[in-house]
């Protein structure tokens, strides 16, 4: 395969314009009730937005329904069965808001007295409208995208890593996807497939990516 | 000082600049007026002296106008902004005529052609009377709306209902509305005297020049001296924590002059300070931003104990400076401070006084508390964000009813 791809890799970027809802829950029968019943854009915006509004959290409660119960409900077992839903592992949105409205349900089941949030921290869905632009960073080999990670937002990561699958199915990812194709980096494609990004920082989870895919010491000569 | 876009790169990198340049690029051309009541003075023409012409620097032709009203108009606007805010007033016929003829002279006398008109809080609301049909305007509340007499609403809600879309600071603040409403949060910014770096003895100056002890603890809360802060309640956590911890006590805030019971609560909490000398009850004239910069800088924790709050920027304030912030979790506070990653959130004077003993006697955290509520602040609530976010919605306005839009 070419060092220098044919298909150049352009890194872009999806910001967020918050809309509100006007749908708010102050317990747990409500908050899946508007859950069911919300877009499915809703789902998007509290399962992946969460992540690059709330950088340093992560590892922690990877999405605001997970963090809303732990913290504000303080359902410490339901919001922990909230937070290890993999949503890596959800090809499209529809069966990821499935999965959490069954686990809220089984949890609902067998609860006997439910907690309801104080007044003013009750959870309020919101939905966005995503703009994806491209960034300055459009590259041909793995040196310029080993560089490129180091400088672009943390946005651009969760869009070509956390957001791809939705479009490119559960398995795959962007940067795996253009490294193969393109580039023959089979080993490096592979093991950022492996990766799930949702158990790292974000400033983590690029050091982890410049690691497999840099040459050199800081990099894959070093391991 | 003219502030141009480069000089927040310290602060939110490159990437975050050419973000904002390429929105720039997809809105070139575009006209956008700002209208609001007020040129100088107060938060939303502070946010609009910076933001005007760094909109014009990314390419967006923008213009600020300013309407012009006589004391009586004023009167009933305030009147308004009062009962929005759930005071419970009357507001009568007479009250809107005296709104309809101040709006009808300013949209004889105010150019109001642009692309995208931009009108800020209730004051100039009715102006959208003189939009043309299928014009682009759009409505900012910066207030909290939540919970209003319903006069008022009753009076804004069918004037609001003319926009494209209305835009609120918090989720809470938001009313149910038959037009698309959107959450843009305001900002600090990193550049003004209020945030900006400090060498130490600047700081030291100002702390010693209050007679505080820059070598003990200082827990501050800086706000107005009004009830809905709470500053007895702080003064009452304190007395919690000093039989544990030694502290010093700081609450500081603008003049008191014109409020009658702003005087009130001052003296109040001067009295409830009585003899004790770690206790400082200041009072700052408005113009003061270097010394709350200090101020803040020199403290070990921030209270921001209110009961209720508008969206509470003080506390953003504390964050950007590094600090543990111990806030009360009303308005817009927990936009701001997660609890127990960026800072702590509390209901009551105990828990209020239980985790400054918690944040003092662990330094460890809440060093970390205040490093989080930093990044928070960056990512979340400086001048760029608030910058990007207005051009989201101008863009927004080209696609409407779509939820994802691929631009370049």
């Amino acid at each position: 395969m070419p060092s220098v791809a044919s298909a150049p890799f352009q890194f872009r970027t999806r910001l967020t314009l918050t809309k509100l809802t006007g749908r708010q829950a102050a317990d747990l029968p409500q908050l899946v009730g508007h859950l069911r019943a919300v877009p499915l854009s809703v789902v998007f915006h509290h399962t992946h937005h969460f992540l690059v509004q709330h950088l340093h959290l992560s590892p922690e409660p990877p999405n605001d329904f997970a963090f809303w119960v732990t913290n504000v409900l303080q359902e410490d077992q339901l919001g922990e069965q909230l937070a290890a839903i993999d949503t890596v592992g959800f090809a499209t949105l529809a069966a990821l808001r499935d999965r959490i409205v069954a686990v809220i349900e089984a949890y609902l089941e067998q609860s006997r007295s439910l907690r309801e949030a104080p007044p003013g921290e009750e959870f309020h869905f919101r939905d966005g409208i995503s703009f994806v632009l491209p960034t300055a960073y459009r590259v041909r080999t793995l040196e310029e995208f080993a560089e490129a990670l180091r400088a672009v937002g943390a946005a651009t990561i969760a869009y070509h890593l956390f957001e791809a699958r939705l479009r490119l199915g559960a398995d795959d990812n962007d940067f795996s996807r253009w490294l193969e194709q393109a580039l023959g980096e089979r080993e490096a494609a592979a093991a950022i497939r492996r990766l799930d990004p949702y158990t790292f920082t974000m400033e983590g989870l690029r050091r982890r990516l410049i690691e497999l895919v840099a040459p050199g010491p800081a990099g894959r000569g070093a391991r | 000082m003219t502030v141009g876009l480069d000089d927040y790169e310290p602060f939110v990198g490159r990437g975050t600049l050419d973000e904002l340049r390429l929105l720039g690029k997809a809105l070139h051309g575009r006209r956008v007026q700002h209208v609001n009541s007020t040129a100088v003075g107060g938060g939303v023409a502070e946010i609009l002296t910076r933001l005007v012409p760094l909109l014009r620097e990314l390419g967006v032709e923008t213009r600020w106008d300013v309407i012009h009203g006589g004391e009586e108009f004023f009167a009933v606007t305030k009147k308004l902004h009062n009962a929005l805010h759930g005071q419970p007033l009357v507001f009568d016929a007479r009250d809107a005529e005296v709104m309809r003829e101040t709006t009808a002279e300013n949209l004889r006398s105010l150019d109001l052609g642009p692309d995208i008109v931009f009108i800020h809080d209730p004051q100039p609301v009715e102006l959208v009377a003189g939009a043309p049909r299928g014009s682009r305007w759009l409505w900012r509340c910066h207030i909290d709306v939540s919970a209003p007499a319903p006069s008022a609403w009753e009076f804004l809600q069918p004037w609001v209902e003319r926009y494209r879309a209305a835009v609120f600071s918090a989720p809470q603040f938001a009313r149910p509305l038959s037009i698309d409403q959107v959450l843009i949060a305001p900002s600090i910014d990193p550049l003004t005297e209020k945030n900006r770096e400090l060498d130490a003895a600047t700081i030291a100056k100002v702390v010693t020049g209050l007679g505080i002890d820059p070598e003990r603890p200082l827990v501050t809360q800086v706000s107005r001296f009004d009830r809905l802060k709470d500053p007895l309640g702080v003064i009452e956590a304190y007395r919690l924590v000093r039989r544990y911890n030694d502290c010093q006590l700081l609450l500081v805030g603008g003049s008191a002059t014109d409020d009658p019971e702003g005087s009130q609560v001052l003296a109040e909490c001067r009295a409830a300070a009585a003899d004790d000398p770690d206790v400082h009850v200041v009072e700052l004239p408005p113009t003061a931003n270097l010394e709350i910069n200090a101020l803040q800088r020199a403290s070990t924790v921030i209270v921001q104990k209110s009961l209720r709050e508008g969206f509470g920027l003080t506390v953003a304030e504390a964050l950007w400076k590094g600090k543990p912030v111990v806030a009360g979790a009303v308005g817009g506070i927990p936009l701001q401070v997660t609890h127990r990653y960026s800072g702590i959130l509390t209901h009551t004077i105990e828990g209020c006084a239980y985790w400054l003993k918690q944040l003092l006697n662990a330094p460890e955290f809440a060093r970390r508390l205040g490093e989080n509520g930093r990044e928070h602040v960056r990512n979340n609530f400086l001048m760029t964000r608030h910058l990007r976010d207005y051009m989201l919605l101008f863009l927004s306005l080209d696609h409407p009813g779509e939820s994802l839009v691929r631009l370049g």
